[in-house]
């Protein structure tokens, strides 16, 4: 957008109309701030105390236990080791499969926007219908092969689907922004005699930082987020944090701890959190670039 | 030659998955397959068996009521957001940090997140009776009828906060001079941006229709968190009958029959959406 401009009209000191516009969006934030503010003193609070009060009050009595026992010992089944495990294996999905994706994701990009490949076109719109249609149109095909392969169920098989469902929205978000570039600067490289790669790594990458970012972000929180390909494919050593915190939450024998479970949510979010209030603005520059995702 | 082998995968993954793997999936549709997948030719018997599958029919019926309220709530309330934040207002980044946090979330944060608040016993029910509404009840969670609006609520506070940045994306590209020239003729403001910001916006009202349509189709998660699908099967959707049937009922061909149709259904949407964007305008390498 070249106008960053608020565009209404200014309000002039305390009008009837300036009253109403701050209501209205004070109200709404009340709205979407409320679920934070009850998560976080429900995880404040201990188990008897959330039986007496009410949802919303602030903790008599604060007390950090609840967290440490989500951390570390919180059950899921007959294991107690707390939602760290699920912690650790998401980092460990993560690491390969962020960079992995975006590079593939930019080799595809670029390849579709400088060189010309015969039914160039034909192929993109197919890799973008893909974006859109359900996982469960792929998945039993997918598993079949996975198993026939040898490594279904394995940290290598979840970085694999990330790669191949992140490929899509990745593709679009670098052919859009490399669209963008001058095409004589591609022109000129080619006459000093530059090849495929030299071109992609001494020309192009170095240029790409901006998009980078917003790709970063995306699969950052895309991969971080998921849940459905993690119970599907990464095996039940490698479970992602999202679904150790589901088997938490929803296998507690006996008695709900909600405060524990609560510590255990906000733990959960924390990454993709602290991802958007770091990013700000290039968050938003990459849902609306390639709100494909969701 | 170079260019060609970089898109070995992408192409792989083109015509494998998306191409093959959707084919298979419509080809076992077809056939009597349980447990295993066999290659037999069954014709449309796993389509009628899906269609009078009591628990398939509620959760078609369930993600069009999910969707119809899903996408208005979104909508309207992502617009007003965007119009109001676009008031020269104080603070604008801070409103617009907060609208937006949730869709950083998981559907699985939200929707255990959301499980509590709507616990019957000590959640927004027994705010209400310490507040003095004794008789006030609020058990949607464990109500039948009332349970798809549970999941329709969590997932309007999660996903508004991208319609409001779509739009105001949108607001931000409009002439100031309509405003001006609208003040001079005496419009009142709702007037305004009913009448002429909201026509001019229809871009990026398509775009969120689309992607919140297809999130709807997808939605997963968020009942796998909050509801299981229950009571029952009162708050089942079609992806997680998918998955049930695939996985735990070992019944791939009517699972992949349901996948089929979820398929059409995207299939659907998308098709006039791609036709109005793109074979209207030729060429463009973006």
């Amino acid at each position: 957008m070249s106008k960053a401009q608020p565009h209404g009209r200014r309000p002039r000191g305390l009008t009837i109309a300036a009253f109403g516009i701050y209501a209205f969006l004070v109200i709404a934030a009340l709205f979407f701030l409320l679920p934070l503010w009850i998560m976080v003193m429900t995880s404040l609070k201990p188990i008897e105390e959330i039986r007496l009060g009410n949802i919303v009050a602030w903790p008599v009595a604060p007390t950090f236990v609840p967290w440490i026992k989500a951390w570390a010992s919180a059950c899921t089944g007959l294991k107690c080791e707390g939602i760290s495990v699920g912690f650790w294996n998401s980092a460990l999905i993560l690491l390969p499969s962020v960079p992995l994706s975006i590079l593939v994701g930019a080799v595809t990009g670029y390849a579709l926007s400088f060189w010309r490949v015969s039914g160039a076109n034909a192929f993109f719109a197919i890799l973008l219908l893909g974006a859109f249609i359900p996982y469960q149109v792929f998945l039993y095909p997918m598993v079949r092969i996975f198993a026939a392969t040898g490594i279904y169920n394995s940290l290598s098989c979840i970085v694999i689907v990330h790669i191949i469902f992140g490929l899509p929205l990745m593709t679009l978000l670098f052919r859009n922004f490399y669209a963008g570039l001058p095409i004589e600067l591609f022109k000129a490289a080619r006459v000093d005699g530059g090849g495929f790669w030299s071109i992609f790594f001494l020309i192009i990458l170095p240029m790409s930082p901006p998009v980078l970012i917003v790709a970063t972000i995306l699969q950052v929180t895309g991969i971080w987020n998921d849940f459905i390909l993690g119970l599907t494919f990464a095996g039940h050593e490698n479970l992602p944090m999202t679904v150790q915190l589901n088997n938490i939450v929803g296998s507690t024998m006996g008695e709900r701890t909600y405060n524990v479970d609560m510590a255990a949510t906000i733990l959960t979010a924390l990454v993709p959190l602290f991802v958007y209030f770091v990013s700000g603005r290039w968050f938003v520059r990459g849902i609306t670039a390639g709100g494909v995702k969701g | 030659m170079a260019a060609t082998i970089a898109l070995i995968p992408a192409a792989l993954v083109v015509l494998v998955i998306y191409v093959g793997c959707m084919l298979w999936t419509i080809r076992l549709s077809f056939t009597s397959s349980k447990l295993l997948p066999v290659l037999d030719w069954v014709g449309l018997t796993q389509y009628e068996r899906l269609f009078g599958n009591e628990r398939f029919l509620i959760a078609v019926k369930n993600i069009f009521t999910f969707g119809v309220f899903t996408i208005i709530g979104c909508l309207v309330l992502g617009f007003l957001l965007a119009v109001f934040i676009d008031q020269r207002i104080r603070g604008e980044a801070v409103f617009r940090t907060i609208f937006l946090y949730p869709y950083a979330m998981s559907h699985v944060v939200t929707g255990l997140a959301w499980q509590w608040f709507f616990n019957p016993m000590l959640g927004f029910e027994k705010l209400g009776h310490d507040l003095g509404f004794t008789n006030f009840t609020f058990d949607w969670l464990i109500n039948q009828d009332m349970v798809i609006y549970t999941l329709v609520i969590a997932s309007i506070w999660q996903g508004s906060g991208l319609v409001m940045c779509l739009m105001l994306a949108g607001l931000r590209g409009v002439d100031e001079s309509l405003w001006k020239a609208a003040r001079i003729d005496g419009v009142p403001a709702w007037r305004y941006y009913l009448s002429i910001v909201l026509p001019l916006l229809r871009p990026m009202i398509v775009t969120a229709l689309v992607l919140l349509s297809i999130s709807v189709i997808k939605l997963y998660d968020l009942v796998v968190a909050m509801t299981h699908g229950g009571p029952g099967v009162a708050s089942d959707v079609p992806a997680k009958f998918v998955m049930d049937h695939l996985f735990d009922r070992n019944n791939v061909g009517l699972a992949t029959a349901a996948a089929t149709m979820m398929f059409i259904t995207v299939a659907a949407i998308l098709a006039p959406w791609i036709y109005a964007r793109y074979a209207s305008v030729d060429g463009g390498r973006a």
